[in-house]
């Protein structure tokens, strides 16, 4: 189906299912419930999950297939959001011209930056992709914020105000909207104990999603990206075979860059809002963090990772001292206090340094990301001898 | 021209700084293979340890004086640190006022033992293994470290003062004819930075262990064939190049209140640096360093800015671009040390 073989077709079919029952999968505890602080189904968040899946994917097919790693990833997802913002300011808060816009000029820039560093490789290139990505942070902070020629609009982010011309807006909802359908609009569905949100914007940015995740997966099994794989396999080889591998690696550049720019036009489409904080360096490194954490070069990896990091963002930084003794008021009190003495510097504001540790644990103990670990989980419990079908992380550097 | 002189002098301080962090990056790069994105951390902590050290040494006995009261009509409290208390109160000022300094004797050990334990116990895991795993294990490490300072001691820039005779202005152009008053401690800065950076030159160039270490980094395996144990050396390198770095961040302290994001803001740059310079070359780094602080500052004069806004933000990263583009090795990078 689709051009895929019937293993593809069941993983895709699978990432369909899931994306579009999140709403109730994510929302396993009654509302009403103490655990209910735990549900990851509302609107926001799921939207977020989606989005920097989208992201994630996109870094995958530069990452996972070529070996280069860029560490200024963000400034693409940073650049989609101000083309995005601009398109609501001047036609109308229609999403669809805004995400057209947002990777059509993340392309555009990634073209131009990746024509740049992809003159190296290695660390080279890390380094190069990180000053640009500095870089782009600085100009969008500053330098392009000066009265006389404001495109970004500084410190306070680019935002849409009434004073703004909005040619195509008309009777237009003076929300961000597909066609009339508002983004923010939520239907509620109540079941018994649990109430489950079903939010238009989620499902846009699911279906772009699907969308993304699809072609990724046809780059993954195509001759393009089968030369991406031998680029990291074994550059020198491939070029001393006659082949220049430039071209490739400058499509695969691009590509992540136009899934950047998507990632950052869809935030931009449920907030209408650009910041120049999303384009600094530890915007960049979460996208790392999130590819590796899944399984660089596994279809799955990046969705997974994407959503496993939003999501303990999300849980570790609502934590605070209040939960952590109601968590344990059933033990004495000295304990209670040690232990959230203990737990405190992880939770809450400190969750940076949960993530820290889990990035090098996980870089330490499970190079191959969570898709590996489980791989190898399920083989121990099959039985199985490692089977080849996901090629894993090569242990060869890309130079 | 006293304003050029200025600028020169600016950049000397900001250019210090890079040097020495680029220093010791590259000695790391050279001697293990392993790109360090903890060492801005490392500065940073070194940094923390000047920090550290004014907090100890203003640990203070608390005394209630009946006699006097405060403004709530409590007896007054009266602080006495307890250097005060046993040096005997001149003394003891004047080893809190010299706290910055003071903490350079603290900061050797700490940072050598950091760099011991870092290499040993993290990095020495990672020399098989893929660059790419190298830096993103030490850039998790960088966070961590970050988040056990802010943790430690929150968010907020913190003031490290100066000694009060370093804390004033020298007017360094007197016996030139040129009025130059500049702030005493960033000339302070610079003539440390010089002393350490010449110190590290001389101890590889002229003792027998710089002497190995020269080799290994040329060849490693022909070292260890010798029958050198040329690891050790190696790590003990790394625990010098924390050392450099965190004794940077120490110096710094007077020039800028540390905070604890500190070290990402002078990694990027550093790495800059020491790619302009050329990956693996010392004097590389070090002229790059200065280089690239000068240019930053006279890109930060009013008429830079005012012609074209924001250049003092940018400037690095153009430059190394460009030189990046015409000149891929760096300024003084050796032939087959990082080339594809």
């Amino acid at each position: 189906m689709f051009g895929l073989d019937k293993r593809d077709t069941t993983l895709f079919l699978f990432v369909v299912a899931i994306t579009l029952l999140a709403p109730f999968l994510l929302n396993p505890f009654p509302t009403e419930s103490a655990l209910a602080q735990f549900n990851a189904g509302y609107p926001d968040l799921m939207q977020r999950f989606v989005i920097f899946g989208i992201f994630a994917i996109g870094f995958n097919i530069l990452f996972g297939l070529t070996g280069y790693l860029s560490f200024g990833h963000a400034a693409f997802l940073g650049v989609g959001s101000y083309a995005a913002v601009w398109m609501f300011k001047l036609l109308s808060f229609n999403i669809i011209p805004a995400i057209a816009l947002s990777i059509i000029v993340a392309g555009v820039f990634s073209l131009a930056i990746g024509y740049v560093c992809l003159r190296r490789s290695g660390i080279y290139f890390s380094i190069l992709t990180l000053a640009f990505a500095q870089m782009s942070f600085a100009m969008a902070y500053s330098v392009l914020s000066n009265p006389s020629f404001n495109l970004t609009n500084g410190e306070t982010g680019l935002q849409v105000y009434a004073s703004d011309p909005q040619y195509l807006k008309g009777d237009g909802p003076d929300l961000t909207h597909l066609f009339g359908l508002e983004m923010n609009a939520t239907k509620t569905l109540e079941l018994g104990a649990w109430e489950f949100q079903f939010n238009t914007g989620f499902y846009v940015c699911a279906v772009f999603m699907i969308f993304a995740f699809y072609i990724a997966m046809r780059i993954f099994r195509s001759p393009f990206g089968l030369m991406l794989r031998a680029i990291k396999t074994n550059q020198t080889r491939l070029n001393y075979t006659g082949i220049n591998s430039r071209p490739y690696t400058l499509a695969a550049f691009v590509i992540s860059g136009m899934y950047a720019g998507l990632a950052g036009g869809l935030l931009a489409a449920t907030d209408p809002l650009a910041g120049a904080e999303r384009m600094q360096w530890t915007a960049s490194g979460e996208v790392v963090l999130m590819t590796i954490l899944g399984g660089a070069g596994t279809l799955l990896g990046p969705i997974l990772g994407a959503a496993f990091i939003k999501y303990f963002e999300n849980i570790f930084s609502k934590i605070n001292d209040t939960v952590l003794h109601s968590w344990f008021s059933f033990m004495p009190e000295s304990i209670d206090n040690f232990l959230v003495a203990i737990i405190h510097p992880f939770v809450g504001k400190g969750w940076h340094l949960t993530l820290g540790l889990m990035f090098m644990l996980i870089v330490i103990f499970l190079p191959g990301g969570l898709v590996d670990g489980g791989q190898r989980i399920w083989n121990r419990i099959t039985g199985r001898s490692r089977t080849q079908n996901e090629p894993v992380a090569d242990p060869k550097p890309a130079e | 021209m006293d304003a050029f002189f200025l600028q020169v002098l600016n950049g000397l301080d900001k250019g210090s700084a890079y040097a020495l962090i680029a220093l010791g990056l590259t000695l790391i790069f050279g001697t293990l293979g392993v790109v360090n994105f903890a060492h801005g951390a490392l500065f940073m902590v070194g940094a923390f340890v000047a920090v550290t050290l004014q907090r100890v040494l203003n640990l203070s006995i608390v005394t209630l004086d009946p006699d006097k009261k405060d403004f709530l009509g409590n007896p007054l409290q009266i602080q006495t640190p307890y250097v005060e208390a046993w040096f005997g109160e001149a003394a003891g000022q004047a080893i809190i006022n010299w706290s910055v300094p003071l903490a350079i004797l603290a900061a050797i050990p700490i940072m050598l033992l950091i760099g011991y334990v870092m290499e040993r116990g993290l990095i020495r895991h990672f020399y098989k293994r893929p660059h790419a795993d190298q830096i993103l294990v030490t850039f998790g490490l960088a966070i961590v470290m970050q988040e056990i300072v802010k943790a430690i001691f929150g968010a907020n820039p913190i003031q490290t003062p100066a000694p009060d005779v370093l804390a004033g202005v020298w007017n360094l152009g007197a016996w030139l004819g040129l009025s130059l008053p500049y702030p005493s401690w960033r000339i302070v800065y610079f003539v440390f930075a010089a002393i350490i950076i010449s110190g590290v030159f001389a101890f590889l160039q002229f003792t027998t262990f710089g002497m190995v270490v020269r080799a290994g980094m040329a060849d490693r395996e022909t070292v260890g064939l010798l029958g050198i144990n040329i690891d050790r050396r190696f790590t003990l390198m790394f625990g010098v190049a924390a050392a450099v770095a965190g004794l940077a961040g120490v110096m710094y302290t007077p020039i800028n209140p540390p905070n604890y994001h500190w070290g990402m803001d002078f990694l990027v740059l550093s790495f800059v640096v020491v790619v302009v310079g050329g990956m693996g070359s010392l004097p590389g780094a070090v002229l790059a360093g200065f280089l690239l602080g000068i240019l930053e500052s006279f890109a930060s004069t009013t008429w830079a800015t005012t012609t074209v806004p924001g250049i003092n933000q940018i400037i690095i990263y153009l430059v190394a671009i460009i030189i990046l583009l015409a000149r891929p090795r760096g300024l003084m990078g050796r032939k087959g040390v990082m080339e594809e």
